[in-house]
């Protein structure tokens, strides 16, 4: 199938940047919407130009390195990630915008790539849980309840791919921070820092140039891993408790 | 800034200094009052939006209700309005209580209008740049959710001109202090009466309809199974308020209030 692309072309960080048409013959169902822009990049290097610069890795929707907007939905049509969005879902002669993810936190680096180092910085302020070095625990020492641990899997899918910040009008990184908080909060391993993580994570969150919440339900919608927009509600549930608790 | 530039990751820092940077908003250390954390922080700005609007929402409800008394006549009507004067006495004096809800909604307004205002400006900069394709996820956002902000500068425009005209009788054809019945069916009489508060009580309804579902998100008690019980309360309340409000300027136009 034959498609009219229209891609956000910009040299550097500081560059001006702009939507770029391009035509790409040849596109088959079955190609991945990455394969599909590998597939335009050799063409743009046959012809001696600039390919188009994108962020990608596993190609298999679990590393969240990937992530572009498609026709103004993050990761395209599809509940999935941009590699794993497939061609078959367009039609031929179709005009496709493929534009970066757009956050004041996530400055343009290079064309469809973003910087998106400060949600690594959310991460990193509480982001974990302190284990005790030593011998290994015996597995059965801490129960942990089915329903628990699957809400603590439910929130653990997060990849990190930033589709939340991406579609949100505020871009709020709230869905994000909400599923590390509620994920570690709801384990015992993260109960040691429960207070203190959510506290710091909003705080970095907050000083890292994020929106606020609208309730909107962008981000839940955009989220290929399905992180519901209610999780966010149990962060702030978590956030007063953690006010409250502070002496 | 470029990509190499970019600080690096608090795990890729000194230890001493990812801990100086958590101990500036977390637990250790000197830490900021209650207030101050609140105040400063988007979730906790929030917080302070959904109790005042809960606030404001009650009131609402309350006065909604009692301004139907105006289909019992104009005794009825200026009783009751007298009566709320006359509440809490003898322990208030006389309008205390009426000045104390009034101070208690004032402030209410207030934070609710400053936090309203930061947190927009935040959220407009967090996004300084549109997506070029248009109709994409924009358009799926309902129309009360979209028109949260210039809703509630309309809403609080509308609420200085309630106030010149049905409080201060500035503003209003009649005007006559203790006679609040005859002063409601001379603002209807006007049709710039009609508009402003047809205009405001739509508003009001699309206002409380996004806005109880996003008051329970931020205060923490929206879980998926409360999801579609908070959509119905909230669609059900905009429409009861908005329909209770507006029968009152219909009811003068057909003459049933007269």
């Amino acid at each position: 199938m034959k498609l009219h692309l229209r891609i956000w072309r910009q040299a550097g960080p500081d560059a001006q940047g702009h939507m770029a048409r391009y035509e790409l013959d040849g596109v088959t169902p079955d190609m991945s919407f990455l394969d599909m822009l590998d597939t335009l990049n050799e063409q743009l290097i046959a012809e001696g130009c600039e390919p188009v610069a994108f962020d990608h890795d596993c190609r298999e929707g679990i590393c969240g390195a990937c992530g572009v907007v498609i026709n103004g939905e993050a990761h395209g049509p599809e509940r999935t990630t941009t590699c794993q969005l497939h061609m078959r879902h367009f039609s031929d002669g179709d005009t496709i915008d493929v534009e970066p993810w757009r956050a004041a936190a996530f400055p343009v680096v290079k064309d469809l790539v973003v910087d998106r180092s400060a949600m690594d910085r959310v991460i990193g302020s509480g982001g974990y849980v302190s284990v005790p070095t030593g011998s290994a625990p015996e597995a059965h020492a801490t129960p942990v309840p089915k329903p628990d641990a699957d809400e603590a899997f439910t929130h653990a899918e997060c990849i990190g791919c930033g589709a939340c910040v991406a579609a949100c009008p505020n871009g709020a990184a709230m869905l994000f921070t909400a599923a590390k908080v509620v994920h570690l909060a709801a384990l015992p391993q993260g109960r040691v820092e429960r207070e203190s993580r959510v506290l710091d994570m909003v705080g970095t969150m907050d000083e890292e140039s994020f929106g606020g919440c609208t309730v909107t339900g962008e981000c839940a919608t955009a989220c290929p891993k399905g992180i519901p927009l209610t999780s966010i509600a149990a962060m702030n549930r978590e956030y007063v408790r953690a006010v409250r608790k502070r002496r | 800034m470029s990509w190499t530039d970019a600080p690096a990751a608090p795990y890729l820092r000194p230890m001493a200094q990812v801990q100086a940077q958590a101990t500036a908003t977390g637990q250790s250390g000197r830490q900021a009052s209650t207030a101050d954390l609140l105040w400063r922080s988007t979730i906790g700005k929030k917080l302070v939006m959904a109790v005042t609007g809960v606030m404001m929402l009650l009131y609402l409800v309350g006065h909604m209700l009692g301004n139907l008394k105006i289909f019992f006549g104009p005794e009825e009507f200026n009783g009751y309005a007298h009566w709320l004067r006359t509440l809490g006495e003898p322990l208030l004096h006389y309008e205390w209580f009426l000045w104390l809800v009034r101070l208690a909604l004032l402030a209410a307004v207030v934070l609710h209008g400053i936090a309203a205002f930061q947190l927009s400006r935040r959220d407009l900069a967090a996004r300084p740049k549109r997506y070029a394709h248009r109709g994409g996820s924009a358009r799926r956002g309902g129309y009360a959710t979209r028109t949260m902000r210039w809703g509630g500068v309309i809403l609080a425009l509308f609420l200085v001109w309630h106030l010149l005209d049905l409080t201060t009788h500035t503003v209003n054809p009649n005007g006559e202090a203790g006679k609040p019945y005859e002063n409601v069916v001379a603002t209807f009489g006007t049709w710039y009466g009609n508009l402003i508060y047809g205009v405001a009580m739509i508003a009001v309804g699309l206002h409380v309809r996004h806005g109880l579902r996003s008051a329970a998100h931020s205060l923490g008690a929206a879980t998926a199974g409360r999801d579609r019980a908070l959509r119905f309360l909230g669609d059900g309340l905009a429409l009861v308020l908005t329909a209770g409000f507006l029968s009152v300027p219909l009811a003068v136009q057909i003459g049933a209030v007269s």
